[in-house]
């Protein structure tokens, strides 16, 4: 069925370059008058790339715009700038057949499996649409029996014919997932984009998910985008981890690497924050305390320069007014993170922390 | 340790009769005197259920088919919560344990003002202090869980998702109360905001001396943050031990189970498998032990009897208890 899963790991399927999404917003009486403009700057200047039986993860709290970018690669959302090129072409698709023919190649899975399937059809009628839409059916009843069982048998949903004929109601969460992997599967897709596809389950099937998701990835060669909140999942199940703060991409490398030796001081406070055992209670480090106080900037008028500046206790004055570019960090090639700190000639002519807001400076120091 | 809410064969239903769903099936727990307990269980574990249930906030058709909530005040005799009359009720919620919800976004009231819903609690409990003594508490209540006073007039969409956890927390503890349970308090909040929340629970758990019920999916967050643990499924507490030992030595294979749904942040990558299946349906609860089906070490007991919670016969066994045929016990809790 899969007539492309012969073609090269590592081939780039999906890339996104200088990806900038502005939502406007509504104007006021006043402001209709003057000629401001005002829009929430959602998603600025992001580069990535999926390439085939790669899992990339996009890590980042919520309205960190991670959400955005997997709406705009699906062509949910008409982009303010940038480019998405499928396979080297530049693509920029409004609906009808262009937006069909784009969705038989990236699909995307949702949050919420209680969301995402319609209460009043079964299984089989989801399915079946999923393959006859993107021409997969095959042109026999028995073909489309076929083609049902093995989109089950694949999100291991066995034997089929026990939950073919279910209501979404008659499943757990988990099935729910399944189910929906499985439609995105139907579509015979070559990257899929999953937007948060477990926080909304149950904490022990979450794991089976994920590595069904793996799974696939290795037998169906697929490129997956892994957007989630929790950089430990990210650590577990994808290749190459990226960080988003405010709209922006921070951090970027090896998973491995991004969460054993981040670089950028949000990935940091990102994995300090992140609950850990091994960090019993009553030993709570003095140290962590009121790091990183503070919220997310809002993205109406976001912060000059390095939008995490005002958190972030190793800031400097170059912060405040420039944006950082991708530096690389050089222990594992790859590895870059969008920081002053690592420009050797910013260091050496301002000291960091110099300009971070005193109480969260003198923590770090001491 | 004195104990403040010891809570005896505990039984919530939902419906009445034959059709009843049983959510909560003989739950014995004891929280002490300035200690964080977790309970941590899936959903349709009944952990929710069993905090209404305590406190009396079931809603219809929830019901209470049986067992004790002794409760110890300060000073006096103890007293069975599910006794009280509606007066007696009334005065006991919040001046004696303070519920938070889970959702702060929508627990206060978007129309009115947080300094009146600050101030409508002392209202109700204490008419008779003054109007600026109320305003003044609402103040201390405020710079207590880190928000400028100056923002008591503003309205909660004025506040961050964040802050307006922190006014919950604020308002849960301005009558002073014993007990504090909290119903997954930051699952709607990042892991950042999340973890300045609790750091700042802890530290006023330390300072007032109040007690915490702490209810969450998330075992590695309560590992971290409570003294002990129970773990839930279906109804039932399945294991109970102080949280380093539920940590590094669990019994229970749901337990175990449980704590490898977590990838790991540091050490070594490692394939992990979460446990088969999916939670049970409470209208369907299987026979004998409830976990048996998901169970990777069920043996020949385990599909016909229940297990009973109790003191394993191991080293340390004095300090904790389990349900599993696998740890028969002779000495049961409560």
């Amino acid at each position: 069925m899969t007539q492309d899963a012969t073609a090269p790991a590592g081939e780039v399927v999906l890339e996104a370059i200088g990806l900038t999404k502005h939502f406007p917003v509504r104007r006021g009486l006043r402001q209709l008058l003057s000629r401001e403009r005002t829009a929430v700057h959602a998603v600025d200047d992001v580069r990535l790339t999926l390439r085939r039986g790669h899992v990339v993860a996009l890590v980042g709290e919520s309205g960190s715009g991670k959400s955005t970018v997997a709406r705009l690669l699906a062509q949910l959302y008409p982009r303010t700038a940038g480019d998405i090129q499928l396979h080297g072409r530049s693509t920029k698709v409004k609906g009808g057949s262009s937006f069909r023919a784009y969705a038989a190649r990236v699909q995307m899975i949702f949050q919420d499996p209680f969301a995402s399937l319609n209460p009043v059809h079964t299984v089989r009628y989801h399915l079946t649409r999923a393959l006859k839409i993107h021409g997969n059916a095959g042109r026999t009843d028995d073909d489309l029996e076929n083609a049902l069982r093995d989109l089950l048998t694949r999100v291991s949903l066995t034997p089929p014919e026990r939950y073919l004929d279910k209501f979404p109601h008659e499943l757990s969460g988990g099935q729910r997932q399944r189910v929906a992997i499985a439609r995105a599967l139907g579509a015979d897709p070559e990257a899929l984009l999953a937007d948060e596809p477990v926080s909304m389950l149950d904490v022990s099937i979450r794991l089976g998910v994920l590595n069904l998701l793996r799974d696939l990835k290795e037998r169906l060669n697929l490129a997956i985008l892994y957007i989630t909140h929790d950089i430990a999942s990210a650590r577990y199940f994808a290749d190459e981890t990226l960080v988003m703060y405010a709209g922006r991409m921070v951090e970027g490398g090896d998973s491995e690497t991004v969460t054993q030796t981040p670089a950028h001081p949000y990935t940091r406070l990102l994995i300090d924050s992140a609950p850990d055992p091994d960090r019993l209670a009553g030993e709570v480090n003095p140290l962590d305390e009121d790091r990183g106080n503070g919220e997310p900037p809002s993205l109406i008028r976001p912060p000059s320069g390095c939008r995490f500046h005002p958190r972030c206790p190793m800031a400097m004055p170059r912060c405040v007014t420039d944006l950082p570019v991708r530096l690389e960090i050089g222990d594992v090639p790859g590895h870059w993170a969008a920081c002053w700190l690592y420009d050797e000639a910013t260091v050496a002519a301002e000291k960091p922390g110099s300009a971070a807001s005193a109480g969260v400076a003198e923590e770090v120091r001491s | 340790m004195e104990p403040v809410l010891e809570i005896r064969n505990l039984n919530v239903d939902y419906g009445l009769g034959d059709r009843a769903v049983h959510a909560v099936r003989d739950v014995n727990l004891t929280l002490h005197r300035g200690e964080v307990l977790g309970l941590a269980g899936e959903s349709g574990s009944g952990k929710s259920t069993l905090a209404y249930g305590l406190t009396r906030l079931l809603a219809p058709p929830g019901v209470i088919s049986g067992g004790e909530v002794i409760y110890h005040p300060e000073q006096g005799d103890p007293y069975d919560v599910l006794g009280l009359s509606d007066n007696a009720l009334r005065a006991f919620r919040w001046a004696e344990t303070a519920i938070v919800f889970q959702g702060a976004m929508n627990s206060l009231n978007p129309v009115h003002k947080i300094s009146t819903q600050l101030t409508d609690v002392l209202k109700a409990h204490d008419p008779k202090m003054s109007d600026h003594s109320r305003k003044a508490r609402a103040r201390e209540m405020l710079k207590l869980v880190g928000i400028s006073p100056d923002r008591m007039d503003a309205y909660p969409h004025q506040l961050s998702g964040g802050m307006r956890q922190r006014v919950m927390i604020g308002m849960a503890l301005i009558l002073q109360p014993q007990v504090v349970i909290m119903d997954e308090p930051t699952t709607a909040l990042d892991v950042v905001m999340q973890r300045q929340i609790l750091g700042q629970l802890i530290e006023l758990r330390e300072r007032l001396g109040f007690s915490v019920v702490f209810i969450t999916h998330d075992l590695s967050l309560l590992v971290e943050f409570s003294n002990r643990i129970a773990i839930m499924y279906g109804g039932r507490i399945v294991e109970e031990a102080p949280a380093a030992t539920i940590y590094r030595d669990a019994l229970h294979p749901y337990s175990r189970g449980l704590l490898s749904s977590f990838p790991a942040l540091r050490g070594a990558r490692r394939e992990l498998t979460g446990i088969p299946g999916s939670p049970p349906d409470l209208a369907g609860m299987p026979s004998g032990c409830s976990f048996h089906p998901r169970c990777p070490k069920a043996f020949e007991p385990c599909p016909t009897h229940i297990p009973v919670l109790g003191r394993p016969g191991t080293p340390d066994g004095a300090a904790r208890s389990v349900a599993c045929w696998l740890h028969p016990t002779e000495q049961p809790v409560g």
